[in-house]
Formats: C-alpha cells, sequence, structure tokens
C-alpha cells in the first residue's frame, strides 16, 4: 500500500491481521469432512471392487470377450430301420454389407464366378443401397470356401442348413418339408416340430490377435441338438405302394390316388403314398394338388367298403346271422320317394353273400332294421367323424352327421357308404376291427417298440371273424374283386365304387377303392387304395383298385417274410406271377409283363 | 535385510514367469482341444453327409432300375409259374 509512510514496522508474521483468535473447532471440522470424505471414497470402492464387483467385471470382460452362438441341428426323420428320410447338412449364406463392400470390377467378377452368378446382377446387389443383402443362401461349404478365400471387403458369410430328403417324391407326403429358416412346413417335419427342432448353444470366448479362441470365460449353454424321428414307416413297403399307385393312376388314365398299408398287430403307418406327388428338395411350380396329402386331408364316399360295418351291426345286434336268407329281388327298393338298386339284380341272397355280391339292396333291408341312433354309434366307435389323431397337419374328421336328422333313406344309403365321408386313412383304420377280432387300434405314424397293442372293443370277436369270412368270400372267386387275390395268401376285402358328388349332384365320375387285409387266417397287414376318377374305360374298385390292392399286399406281404397260407395258384390270374418269400427286387415297374 | 528383500524379489519374479508359462500352455492346449473339437464338428458333418450319400444311392427305384436295366435281373418266379400259369382259366 501507497498510503503514507508508517512510522511503525512490523514483521509479516506479526501482522495484527493475521491475529486472530480463530476457534479451535473449525480446524477441527475441515480435517473431519476431509476425513470423512476419504471414508466416503474408500466405501465407494469397496462397494465397487467387493459387493457390487460384478458390473465392473462384465464392463471390463465386455471389452475382450466375444459370445460366440453354437449352432444345433435339426433331428434326422429316418424309417423303420434307420434309412434317412430327412436330414440337415450345413450350408452357408453369403452376405454383403454394400456400404462396406467397395470392389472393383474384376473383384465382382471373380465373386460372381465363385458363385456361379450373373456379374450384373451382383453388381447391382452389391450396388443396393440397403444395409445389408444377401448375394446367395444355401451355398455349399466348398463354395463359400473359395469366396472366403478371395478376401473381399464387406462380404460375410453365415452358417445355415440345408435338408435333404433322398428318398424324394416317394416319401414326400408323409415326410413333408421345411422352409429356407429350417422350421416344418408340411408331413412329418410340422407334426413333428417340436422334437425334431434343434436349439442352438451360447458360450463367451476371448479371442486373441489372431482370431484364435483362447479361453471360455463365463458359462457355457450347449447346443441341443434335435432329436430324430424313427417313424413307422417302411421305406421299401413304401416303394411298393407308391410304384404301383403311380402305376395304377397312369394306366386308369385317373385324376389322383392314395394307398395306405398299415400293420394289423401294431398299428403303425407302413406306407402312406398319393399321388400326385412332388419333390420335396425342389419346391418350385408347386400346385395344391400336388402338396395334397390326400390319404388324411381328402375325404370321400367311402361306398361299398362301408358294408361290412353294417353287416357286422346285423350280426351283433343278433337280428341276422351268417346264413339269414334276405330277399333283393328285383334289385330295387324304394324307400319314400327315392329308390336304390344294385348294379347287378340278384335274387335271395344270405347275409355273406350280401357281402360278397356287393347288394346295395341287401344292406338297406339290414340297416333298415337298426335304430339311426345305434347305427351312429357303431360309425363313431370305428373312428369315423373324428381325426384319428395322427397330428398331421391337415387332418380332417370327415362327414358323419348327427343320427338325430337322418331320414330313413338317409340311413339306407349310409348302410353301402353313401352321405358319409371318411378319408382313406380313417377306412384302413376301421378295417382294424375286422383283421383284429373286433378291436379298433390307435394308429401311429412312428415305430412303436413295447409290446402287444391294444385296442377299443367294437364288435365282438365272433362277429369280426365272421365279416372276416364274408370278406373273403368277397375277394374271391364269385366275389367282387377276385383281382385282389395274392398268390400264397389268403385274402379278405371289399371293394368300393361310389359317385362323386359335384355340386350336390351325383356325377358320372367315380371313386373307386379297395380295402382288405392278409393273410386272412391271421390277418398281418391292411392295404386301402383309392384311385380318384379313373377314365380309361374301367371303374369298379375291383377292377381299378383291387389289382393294385394284390401287387401292394403281395410284394409287402413277401417282403415282411410272412409265411404263406394258401396255394401259389389261384383260380383267376393276377397281375403278377406267384413269388417267392425273398423276391429280389419288387415287380410292380411292369405289373402287366405277364398279361 | 537386503539380502532376503532380494531374495523375496527373485521369489516373486520367479513366480509370475511361471504364471505366464503355464498361462501360455494352458491356453495352448486349449486350442488344441478347440483344433479337436472342431474336427469332430466336422466329421460329424462328414458323417451325415456320406449318410445322405448313401441313401440317395440307396433308394429304391435306382435299385430296381439297376437290376433290370444293367443286370439284366427279373421276377425269377415268373417264368417258372408260366407252366402253372392259370392264365388259361380265364380266356
Amino acid at each position: 500500500m501507497m498510503r503514507g509512510k508508517s512510522g511503525r514496522t512490523h514483521k509479516f508474521a506479526e501482522s495484527p491481521v493475521l491475529q486472530l483468535a480463530l476457534p479451535a473447532w473449525r480446524s477441527r471440522l475441515v480435517a473431519l469432512i476431509l476425513l470423512a470424505s476419504f471414508g466416503v471414497l474408500v466405501g465407494r470402492s469397496f462397494y465397487l471392487q467387493v459387493v457390487n464387483n460384478d458390473f465392473l467385471q462384465e464392463k471390463g470382460e465386455s471389452r475382450y470377450r466375444r459370445d460366440l452362438e453354437i449352432s444345433a441341428s435339426r433331428g434326422k426323420v429316418t424309417d423303420r430301420n434307420g434309412e434317412v428320410l430327412a436330414i440337415s447338412t450345413p450350408m452357408k449364406s453369403i452376405w454383403a454389407i454394400p456400404v462396406d463392400a467397395k470392389l472393383n470390377s474384376q473383384q465382382t467378377q471373380q465373386l460372381a464366378k465363385a458363385l456361379d452368378a450373373d456379374p450384373k446382377e451382383m453388381a447391382r446387389k452389391l450396388a443396393s443401397d440397403k444395409g445389408f443383402v444377401y448375394l446367395q443362401r444355401q451355398v455349399s461349404p466348398e463354395v463359400a470356401d473359395r469366396v472366403a478365400a478371395l478376401k473381399l471387403p464387406g462380404i460375410y458369410q453365415n452358417k445355415e442348413y440345408r435338408r435333404y430328403y433322398p428318398t424324394g417324391d416317394m416319401t414326400a407326403h408323409m415326410v413333408g418339408f421345411t422352409g429356407v429358416d429350417d422350421k416344418g412346413l408340411e408331413g412329418v417335419e410340422l407334426a413333428f416340430e417340436k422334437s425334431l427342432i434343434g436349439h442352438a448353444g451360447s458360450r463367451s470366448v476371448i479371442r486373441d490377435r489372431r482370431g484364435q479362441i483362447v479361453e471360455d470365460v463365463g458359462s457355457i449353454r450347449p447346443p441341443q441338438d434335435g432329436k430324430d424321428v424313427r417313424l413307422a414307416l417302411d421305406s421299401k413297403i413304401q416303394y411298393i405302394a407308391y410304384s404301383h399307385l403311380k402305376q395304377a393312376v397312369a394306366d386308369n388314365k385317373a385324376k389322383a390316388g392314395g394307398a395306405v398299408v398299415i400293420d394289423a398287430k401294431s398299428g403303425e403307418i407302413l406306407a402312406l403314398a398319393n399321388w400326385p406327388t412332388y419333390n420335396p428338395n425342389n419346391r418350385e411350380h408347386l400346385s395344391g394338388g400336388q402338396l395334397r396329402n390326400r390319404a388324411v386331408t381328402d375325404t370321400f364316399e367311402p361306398g361299398s367298403t362301408l358294408k361290412p360295418f353294417t353287416a357286422a351291426l346285423a350280426l351283433e345286434n343278433g337280428k341276422f346271422r351268417f346264413d339269414t336268407a334276405i330277399n333283393t329281388a328285383p334289385g330295387r327298393l324304394t324307400i319314400g320317394k327315392a329308390t336304390i338298386s344294385d348294379a347287378h339284380p340278384h335274387g335271395v341272397l344270405t347275409v355273406a353273400q350280401v357281402i360278397q355280391k356287393s347288394s346295395n339292396v341287401g344292406v338297406a333291408k339290414m340297416a333298415a332294421t337298426f335304430s339311426p341312433q345305434e347305427m351312429w354309434e357303431m360309425f363313431d366307435a370305428v373312428g369315423f367323424g373324428q381325426t384319428s389323431r395322427l397330428g398331421f397337419p391337415g387332418e380332417v374328421p370327415g362327414r358323419l352327421r348327427t343320427w338325430k336328422t337322418w331320414r330313413p333313406i338317409e340311413q339306407a344309403t349310409m348302410s353301402y357308404g353313401h352321405g358319409i365321408s371318411v378319408s382313406l386313412m380313417q377306412l384302413a383304420r376301421a378295417y382294424t376291427v375286422f383283421a383284429r377280432d373286433g378291436e379298433l387300434l390307435p394308429i401311429s405314424l412312428t415305430r412303436i417298440d413295447e409290446g402287444p397293442v391294444t385296442g377299443i372293443p367294437v364288435f365282438s370277436p365272433q362277429t369280426a371273424r365272421e365279416v372276416r369270412a364274408m370278406l373273403e368270400m368277397a375277394a374271391g372267386p364269385g366275389g367282387t374283386a377276385p383281382k385282389a387275390q395274392v398268390p400264397g395268401y389268403r385274402v379278405a376285402g371289399k371293394t368300393g365304387t361310389a359317385h362323386k358328388l359335384e355340386g350336390g349332384v351325383y356325377a358320372n365320375k367315380y371313386v373307386s377303392s379297395f380295402v382288405g387285409f392278409a393273410p386272412a387266417s391271421d390277418p398281418r397287414l391292411i392295404v386301402a387304395v383309392l384311385v380318384d376318377e379313373p377314365s380309361a374305360g374301367k371303374h369298379y374298385g375291383g377292377d381299378v383298385a383291387g389289382p393294385v390292392f394284390s401287387a401292394v399286399m403281395g410284394s409287402a406281404l413277401r417282403t415282411l417274410g410272412i409265411p404263406p397260407d394258401a396255394h401259389m395258384t389261384i383260380a383267376q390270374a393276377p397281375t403278377v406271377a406267384s413269388g417267392q418269400t425273398a423276391s429280389p427286387q419288387p415287380r410292380q415297374v411292369q405289373p402287366k409283363e405277364k398279361l | 535385510m537386503l539380502r532376503s528383500n532380494m531374495a523375496l524379489l527373485f521369489f516373486v519374479v520367479f513366480c509370475a514367469l511361471g504364471v505366464v508359462t503355464s498361462q501360455h500352455k494352458a491356453r495352448k492346449l486349449f486350442q488344441a482341444l478347440e483344433f479337436e473339437q472342431e474336427r469332430a464338428r466336422q466329421l460329424d458333418v462328414e458323417f451325415g453327409q456320406l449318410q445322405l450319400e448313401l441313401s440317395t444311392w440307396a433308394t429304391h427305384p435306382r435299385i430296381e432300375k439297376i437290376a433290370r436295366e444293367r443286370l439284366k435281373m427279373n421276377a425269377p418266379v415268373a417264368g417258372r409259374l408260366l407252366v402253372a400259369s392259370p392264365r388259361e382259366g380265364v380266356k
């Protein structure tokens, strides 16, 4: 300060200004505050390092840790003997981030060549303004390696799976197929989606500078591969059924066809074939008609194949016996305003002959003695009007109207299979009651390994045995389907020839069917065949579906090594010659070779 | 005092080098394990592909085609049955 000269001088330290007598507590307070904040810091660091250290640990790890997905494969579908019907194999998809992929024309050329694609198309994809484009999906691993070797910027690969179906069109409807994202879309692939699908796992790793994994950190979630599904299908029998059906549809210039083979002992579905079909490995240009699994999703009026059920109910009620005479003359029967008639008029027939000759009038007369309710209960008990619970997509219950609305004429037509609709699978299943002493068997898509299967009793064993004898007559000489006979085996079965309903009117189009089983002495296989709209002149079930049944049944029984229970020669010419038990190959490619 | 300090320092350095070496060895082994696991996966994939190939070669239509066309095989019983052929009964 320059305020004049002061007479007194002081040492700085003695400055009176500094000689304040501050209270002692202030310095202590400051020291305490400092100590306290230090304590807070220590506490915080203790909290971060010891109590809640996960958070920082994680932040630290995320700087060097990489999460990897471990892919899981979809389960296989195999036939009963382990033959592969559907299998997944890894492929690569090649994708690009167009912004990063600045390729010169030579590089584009190379890439297009490696992917076997059009260079212009490739350039167009790479020039797109999207953040992400697939260049090609489902590329084989070798091609993917070649692309990787080009070391192009902005081009990446992903692992994905492709499903292959080695048996192709033969088992297409049974196995179904998956979409590009490996999800089941049809058939068994969809029905068993839950067990087939795999669940990808994950792991966290530390990678070194060269990209190699050096350590696992954190927990590993192991991948769960999908479970394999072992079907009841026997691929050899499937092939037999498929090729015979295909031939029959071609020979009869038919619109479509279906065939089902069921093991009468276990209820396993050994074969399920449809025509037309498709190749599941190449699904371009698919039509709905090809995709339809007709044996399960389409219903039809079964016609005469339902007569044995009416006869069985008649026997069961005790109103008729095997040899009770029924007058079917003059081949016509008028109920109300409608008249039902036989294709060929017969005179007095026994119950057995009614089935053998397939007389509509005879069956309608039997049905007239039932109440609608008991007839409905019988149809319901053998599984009509309800799905077979296979879990197949699009399975239909068929149509069985409640008995309260039945008129007498309807009851009469239903007794011979009109005014009711069923699927081929239901019909084949219903025949287990005759093949198995009156028991209705549950049917299974998958192989059954545990002991004997029991069904639900519908008819008494006595009734079933009698109907079996009638069915054997129907498939024998003098019956409606002599062509269904199989050399070496006793066969029982029933033909069906039904007019098709079109717009509520019966058109001049037919559905020819045959359902039967063999060997009749101890039934092992049930075969049901359906040919839709045969138009090559023949339309009776015995002429169209009968020969298919015979060929399929004969080959299938020999394949399974079932001992013959009859002579090798039969009363009328079969379409194939008699077989040895170990025929080296199915011989259905030219079923007419001996005719 | 100094001597024991030096001894301890030496001991610490020795331990540190030991840790580094064992870590290195562990990583080497881990990589070997990874490699083998990858190989196992590859073999698994190859097995699947071979299975696929097997069933493609063994499809029934192909077997039948070869049996008929290349090996000239035929239903053996057909010829034998001609003698007792019941076709006469149809005519």
